[in-house]
């Protein structure tokens, strides 16, 4: 079936066009356009696919909160065309056949490409290297390889990952939190914490292991992805890192761009995640930060949990919170509606950077004739106000429940097949 | 909650028509002192306990009428019974008034509870309760400044100062100086103060 | 409208006065033949303790008792509490039961907030992680006002673990309402980074601080810190931060030197100082009834709360 998008402004400028969809790939732009099915796409900006650099879709071992299946839907109702699936599932996707099964999972059901990350050390226990060539090399193609939810913190088994992913130009991406630094941690380390009897987890715990990590990748040569930075302290590292010309990039999550460490002061959990939200000055840092570019990225760190893991007192509860379906809007706030980035910045950050940091083909493509059609139409227009239970994500840990957000996603489409429109997946 | 909340504001008060004034109350207490040593020979351990807020001024005006008559030095104490009473699920907590006992205590004494006004009874039955956690008095009496009729218990007042029939509407508003700086009893048309909380005395 | 006591932050200097006021006629009960008063006849009271702890227990139940409440104890401690739901699904139980107050201790921060927002009926914070202990705040200033006869300008001086204790958290906050002075005293390793937001001084040096206390109260501090360095060892920690013979010299002839319980003799308090005429650690157990009597009699003696917090 083709489409054509009516009278939409690509990027968000120039003149609206109609955009042809038509056997996979945008088979035209210009006027007066027709297809099998017609969207009528005025004042709506159209953005090539989003791109997740960090999903936990948590397939296999904890579908009660989220599968390949309904993870991936709740990516096309966010208007992401991929993601990266973190490694942490159990058991681990530290093989190939566990990065092939989860990249298989997300080719049937067919919402939305997964892009399996594999762990970089097996069982995530951080001890010996997993066999990151062997899934480098299976169908699922691994390139990003993490052990994200744990750090990797021991420097020379850092170093070694570093050195050997480039045999295959792959990126370690680090969970960067000095576990030493972080036993038992809570929340933030600071006011907030000190009055709440909560132990903290100190931004020095993460910018030790992101300085340590940027010199080890200059020391080897190799590429480093630092996920979900959340300090200003860590802008700076990753702003000298840059300035050496070392191949480092980073990411920053919609809630640390919007959520501070005030929210811990009710003990919901639905505020408890990892990284912890920060302060005020954090949160400015890092919006400085993405729209001058030290910041490569926006990535969710969609984290889904079930009811029991979060319904709970906050030191019990599990950490993370979901991501796919808001991090747009939060962008758009926090980012686009402050003046701080255009919708083709917005298209860099959310598409195009990270699919090449992923090493992606296919996605985060111009929007021009011949490109794949992997497009997001977002009406800019269109405010909302977030509601767990209409999510279709399986799990209703958003912390953005009742926020007034503008901006949402029209339509998306997968290779000309439209995966997600008004709020629901197709 | 304040103790002061359960006076009548003043604006209650531009309504009400005096019963009691300054000189009237003085010799109503000064009978109110004889009746009592009339009655009890004298007035030998006899304990006089006042029931806040204003019930332990009238047992200290008595024991100085008794002084004043007999010579005699009467024991005086406060006895606050909120803790007691049966209609505390009615509204918010109420801070605690003083209880301060005599130092010889209550125990084969024979005590007269002091209170302004009698209306349902139900304070003189927390009042006679709280005694039995007390202690054991060799007998209870009750004198009242006021008592305006409407019981709702079988109790009834051994002295009373003045009979006021009332309505259920109408309002009873004793003043004395120690707590509203005048000697006054004012009866209050009806709705001139809220009905429930007047009927608590 | 239910109402909670879950900080000492919900306390007004209004709510706090009337809570010591009412401690003071509550005092009397327990110097009666008769310690029993009728107000909370028909109230269920449940005590809650997912942590253990004898004496706060203890002191609920007698005070809840001595207002005839009826009194449950529900022991939750166990491995299964550190599962998620099992505070969700007591709670449930006890609405079930029809109780009127929970009396939660917990050895998370926040437990009793997430609890208030399950259950209809009052929640009372009996201590909750390294958070606070509101009542514990209470009895420690009713016990200076009832010592030193007033609290506004009083200067306390709290001696110890801050960082992991709820009842310094506690202290300041309600002590700062009551209009007295607090000053923090521990090593740097025992203070939570943002201590220097508290309304309270900050102090590394005991010695200078003493003289100048009229309230020195010394919290206990656990041998098993030193596992996690935060102090070399128990010998070094009593010598720079305890309250022994020699520093009790430099007190005022007024100063009274306070001690939450459970003590560590020889650690943060000798024990000639802890039995010493300045001592206040039993009268602090005789008035924590007092103190809880009032709370619950302001809490559920009436249709509506009289104190505390509406929200959780
Ligand atoms: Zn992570």
């Amino acid at each position: 079936m083709s489409w054509v998008l009516k009278n939409v402004t690509l990027y968000g400028e120039g003149d609206p066009v109609d955009v042809a969809l038509h056997e996979g790939v945008i088979a035209e732009i210009g006027h007066g356009l027709s297809a099998d099915e017609e969207l009528d796409a005025t004042g709506c900006v159209l953005l090539p696919g989003l791109v997740d650099l960090h999903t936990h879709l948590r397939e296999p071992g904890r579908e009660d909160a989220e599968t390949v299946d309904t993870g991936t839907q709740a990516a096309a109702v966010g208007g992401f065309t991929a993601v990266h699936a973190m490694a942490n599932t159990e058991p681990v996707a530290d093989t190939a056949g566990v990065v092939e099964q989860v990249w298989r999972l997300g080719q049937e059901h067919g919402h939305c490409d997964v892009f399996p990350v594999g762990a970089v050390t097996v069982g995530l226990a951080g001890k010996e290297m997993a066999e990151l060539g062997t899934m480098a090399d299976s169908a699922a193609r691994v390139r990003i390889f993490s052990d994200d939810g744990k750090c990797v913190s021991d420097a020379s088994l850092m170093r070694r990952a570093l050195e050997y992913v480039k045999a295959f130009d792959g990126v370690i991406a680090q969970h960067a939190q000095e576990p030493r630094l972080t036993d038992g941690a809570q929340m933030n380390e600071g006011v907030n914490s000190s009055m709440l009897g909560l132990a903290g987890w100190p931004a020095v715990a993460e910018e030790a292991i992101i300085a340590r990590d940027c010199l080890l990748t200059a020391h080897v040569g190799g590429r480093l992805h630092v996920c979900h930075i959340s300090t200003a302290g860590s802008v700076e590292l990753i702003r000298w890192a840059k300035g050496k010309g070392w191949d480092v990039t980073a990411e920053v999550t919609p809630h640390h761009l919007l959520l501070t460490d005030d929210c811990a002061r009710t003990y919901d959990p639905t505020f408890k995640v990892n990284p912890p939200l920060r302060t005020q000055a954090d949160v400015d840092a890092l919006r400085e930060a993405l729209a001058d570019g030290t910041i490569d990225a926006v990535a969710t760190d969609h984290a889904p949990h079930a009811l029991e893991d979060k319904e709970t007192e906050w030191g019990a509860a599990a950490m993370g919170m979901t991501g796919l379906e808001t991090a747009l809007a939060v962008v758009v706030q926090t980012m686009v509606t402050t003046g701080r980035l255009t919708w083709r910045q917005v298209a860099q950050r959310m598409s195009e950077t990270p699919a090449r940091i992923g090493r992606l083909e296919g996605h985060g493509r111009p929007l021009a004739v011949g490109e794949p059609a992997n497009v997001t139409l977002v009406d800019p227009g269109a405010a909302w106000v977030v509601d767990p239970a209409a999510m279709a994500s399986r799990s209703r840990n958003t912390p953005f429940a009742g926020h007034h957000l503008p901006a949402r996603v029209k339509a998306t489409f997968l290779r000309g097949t439209l995966t997600a429109r008004e709020g629901k997946p197709v | 909650m304040t103790a002061a909340s359960d006076r009548p504001v003043s604006g209650d008060l531009a309504a009400a028509r005096p019963v009691l004034d300054a000189p009237a109350l003085s010799r109503v207490v000064d009978r109110m002192a004889h009746e009592l040593l009339e009655k009890n020979g004298g007035g030998a351990d006899v304990v006089l306990l006042g029931i806040p807020t204003r019930g332990p001024h009238l047992a200290a005006r008595l024991a100085a009428r008794v002084l004043a008559f007999e010579g005699l030095t009467v024991p005086t104490g406060s006895l606050d019974v909120t803790l007691y009473r049966d209609d505390l699920r009615l509204k918010s907590p109420r801070a605690l008034e003083e209880t301060d006992l005599p130092a010889d205590g209550i125990d084969g004494k024979l005590v007269v509870l002091v209170d302004d006004v009698l209306f349902s009874g139900r304070t003189v039955r927390a009042a006679l309760d709280a005694l039995a956690d007390l202690g054991r008095p060799r007998a209870v009496q009750l004198a009242v400044l006021v008592d305006r009729g409407h019981r709702e218990l079988p109790i009834r007042a051994d002295y009373v100062g003045k009979n006021i029939p009332t309505s259920l509407r109408e309002t009873i508003h004793v003043q004395l100086s120690e707590t509203d700086g005048t000697d006054a009893v004012l009866l209050g048309p009806a709705g001139s103060a809220e009905p429930m909380r007047v009927a608590q005395p | 409208m239910n109402r909670h006591l879950l900080s000492a932050a919900d306390l007004s200097l209004d709510d706090a006065t009337l809570i010591l006021d009412t401690a003071t006629e509550m005092a009397q009960v327990s110097d009666r033949t008769v310690k029993k008063l009728p107000t909370l006849r028909g109230r269920t009271v449940v005590n809650l303790f997912f942590e253990d702890s004898t004496r706060t227990k203890t002191s609920f139940e007698l005070a809840a008792k001595r207002l005839s409440a009826d009194v449950i104890n529900f022991a939750a401690k166990g491995s299964s509490v550190s599962k998620g739901e099992t505070l969700k699904d007591t709670a449930l139980t006890l609405e079930a039961m029809g109780s009127d107050a929970v009396v939660i201790r917990h050895s998370w921060s926040g437990a009793p907030v997430n609890l208030a927002r399950i259950i209809r009926g009052s929640v009372v914070n009996a201590g909750d992680g390294t958070h606070e202990h509101p009542t514990q705040a209470l009895l420690d200033a009713f016990t200076m006002r009832q010592k030193l006869g007033r609290l506004e300008g009083l200067k306390v001086t709290i001696v110890g673990d801050i960082l992991h204790s709820r009842v310094a958290r506690s202290n300041v906050l309600l002590l700062k309402t009551l209009g007295a002075e607090v000053t923090l005293v521990a090593p740097p390793t025992l203070f939570p980074r943002g201590v220097d937001s508290w309304p309270a001084e900050v102090s590394y040096d005991l010695d200078a601080v003493l003289p100048k206390s009229d309230v020195v109260m010394m919290l206990r501090v656990q041998r098993e810190r030193m596992g996690a360095a935060y102090f070399p060892s128990a010998r070094e920690y009593s010598r720079r931060y305890g309250l022994d013979v020699d520093r009790v010299l430099a007190l005022q002839d007024h100063t009274i030197v306070m001690h939450p319980g459970p003590m560590v003799r020889g650690m943060e308090i000798a024990s000639e100082v802890a039995d010493g005429l300045r001592s206040t650690i039993v009268d602090q157990v005789t008035n924590g009834v007092s103190v809880r009597m009032a709370v619950l009699y302001l809490l559920l003696g009436g249709s509506e709360s009289a104190i505390g917090s509406a929200e959780a």
